[in-house]
């Protein structure tokens, strides 16, 4: 491709206003370089992405509400170079160097810039990491989700995971209900399964994660397979693997 | 074998618990019925003795110093107890001494660790990034920066080395900080003080109220987009001093307290200096975070 005539599209993302300043500072004598939007909150971020498309994302990490993390999670990345800017310790840029992303240490030199410009840009055509994954090697060990963040449309919610009834795979997507609603997230069952405390939620099924506390009760059903009825007398699939995981995990908390 | 007893009678008779009526009773009963004991038991074997060997003078001569022997026998055994009492009240002084030692390292420990925990290397990080950015949209602002961090360092470096402040010089590094924390937040950050003139003079522990505002600052106004608000009360009332840190927070922004280490630090802290005397109260209600101290108030030219 031809990397000296291409136009990138930049979005900046930092809660305070001198960071991003920063930022425009640095991407001034690139021209190649368009700033499509500055966001002082994660919730302006996922707005933003979603109206221009940006092709370079600096993303700070904390930040109130929506984290960077959580950003990530909620925008399309196809196609999306992503240099994390952050204070963040060490501990945690392992998980960036493990995905390959890149990363900017505040506060960073020029050079150092520069070299995660460089970077990003060559990233085109890199498979899309998956944020929940990356999310997930950020936390310590043993650290679970307390939230799972969704878009519906453009309004996005926080979904505290003990409200959190059961998740269904839908192909691409999952689907979460809660407090009667359902919700449809871009995301695997997999990827969900492994940022949920497995203490408090089961794989009953290929396609279904439970809450164990709204679990009522299992019944037979058919020859050798079973259902899961929750306290709300929703029915779920059991299956054979599903119920050998709910078992150990039942007579664990014996 | 007196000795012996005595070491059993004065364990099950310790003098600071016992009445000392108890301690007499005990006492001269264990001396009687010892003395007794041995005298007889004297007795049989000058007997057995004569009868061996056939001459009749021991039991004769034995039953005649029976007088003397009650006595010596009630000395030693009286004797026999107050070494053992001397023993145990210096080995009790000698625990004693063990466990201040060790209570006033713990304390200092305490103190390391709590002032280790001060200085946030993502305070840092963050304070020098908004200096990075300044350099070149604001230089004289960079250098402001730069002066205030520098203060900073200073004045918490400095106060590690003293075991209390007067108030004043506590609520100096507060504005030094949160003049620090305003550049990188901005209009975000607003911080509000009432500080009882009677109260300034006061002395606590230094960098007690710093984590407390780092709390606020991290957990409160860095989780809230449009920013909130951090307000120190501090009264006096007579014997005693209250400090009040208070800061809005959002109740859904998931950064609970859980492990609150920051907390824990200052109750430590308080603890080591004044025990039970001081009190620790955090309660997070309406939206508003607060935390209370209050603790026996001196001054320096009280103590």
């Amino acid at each position: 491709m031809n990397g000296g005539k291409r136009k990138w599209k930049a979005l900046i993302v930092d809660d305070e206003e001198l960071a991003r300043k920063l930022l425009r500072e640095m991407l001034s004598s690139h021209p190649e370089i368009e700033i499509v939007a500055e966001c002082g909150n994660g919730m302006e971020a996922v707005k933003a992405a979603g109206e221009h498309k940006p092709d370079l994302l600096f993303l700070d990490v904390q930040m109130p509400k929506l984290t960077g993390f959580d950003v990530l999670e909620l925008i399309d990345r196809a196609g999306l170079a992503i240099i994390f800017v952050t204070a963040f310790d060490q501990y945690a840029m392992k998980a960036f160097d493990v995905h390959a992303v890149d990363y900017l240490l505040k506060p960073f030199s020029r050079e150092r810039f520069e070299a995660a410009l460089e970077r990003a840009k060559s990233q085109e055509g890199r498979k899309v990491v998956d944020a929940g994954e990356l999310a997930a090697a950020s936390r310590p060990v043993g650290q679970y989700a307390e939230r799972i963040v969704v878009k519906d449309g453009t309004k996005v919610t926080l979904i505290a995971v003990n409200k959190l009834d059961y998740a269904e795979a839908l192909d691409d997507y999952v689907s979460l209900v809660s407090e009667g609603k359902k919700h449809l997230k871009q995301q695997t069952i997999s990827g969900l399964e492994m940022a949920l405390d497995p203490v408090m939620f089961v794989r009953i099924h290929r396609s279904y994660i439970v809450n164990l506390e709204r679990v009522a009760r299992i019944e037979p059903y058919g020859k050798d397979s079973k259902v899961a009825i929750l306290a709300n007398g929703v029915k779920l699939p059991v299956s054979r693997a599903g119920y050998a995981r709910l078992k150990t995990l039942l007579e664990d908390q014996d | 074998m007196s000795a012996s007893a005595a070491v059993f009678s004065c364990r099950t008779a310790p003098l600071s618990r016992t009445p000392i009526w108890r301690i007499l009773l005990i006492h001269v009963t264990a001396a009687t019925v010892l003395t007794v004991f041995w005298v007889k038991v004297g007795s049989v074997v000058a007997h057995e003795m004569d009868a061996l060997s056939g001459w009749k003078g021991t039991y004769k001569e034995y039953t005649q110093k029976t007088g003397l022997l009650y006595g010596a026998g009630e000395f030693y055994y009286l004797l026999s107890v107050a070494v053992q009492y001397a023993l145990i009240a210096q080995k009790a002084s000698q625990e004693a001494q063990e466990r201040a030692v060790e209570s006033s390292v713990r304390a200092r420990e305490a103190e390391l660790s709590a002032l280790k925990a001060q200085i946030n290397p993502h305070f840092l990080y963050n304070s020098l990034n908004s200096i990075s950015a300044l350099t070149s949209i604001d230089p004289a602002r960079a250098r402001e920066m730069c002066v205030s961090l520098a203060d900073f360092l200073r004045l918490t470096l400095g106060m590690g080395e003293k075991a209390v402040i007067p108030l004043s010089e506590e609520v100096g590094l507060l504005e030094k900080y949160c003049a620090i924390e305003k550049v990188r937040f901005g209009e975000r950050l607003k911080v509000n003080e009432e500080i009882q003139e009677e109260a300034k003079e006061c002395l606590l522990p230094p960098l007690l109220l710093q984590p407390l505002f780092e709390n606020a600052v991290v957990h409160g106004i860095a989780q809230m987009a449009e920013g909130g608000w951090i307000r120190l009360r501090a009264t006096r009332n007579g014997e005693r001093i209250s400090l009040t840190v208070e800061n809005s927070w959002d109740p859904e922004a998931g950064s609970s307290r859980k492990n609150g280490v920051g907390l824990k630090n200052v109750q430590r802290r308080l603890e080591a200096r004044y025990g039970n005397d001081a009190q620790l109260q955090a309660t997070a209600e309406d939206e508003v975070f607060r935390v209370n101290l209050s603790f026996p108030a001196e001054t320096e030219k009280a103590t």
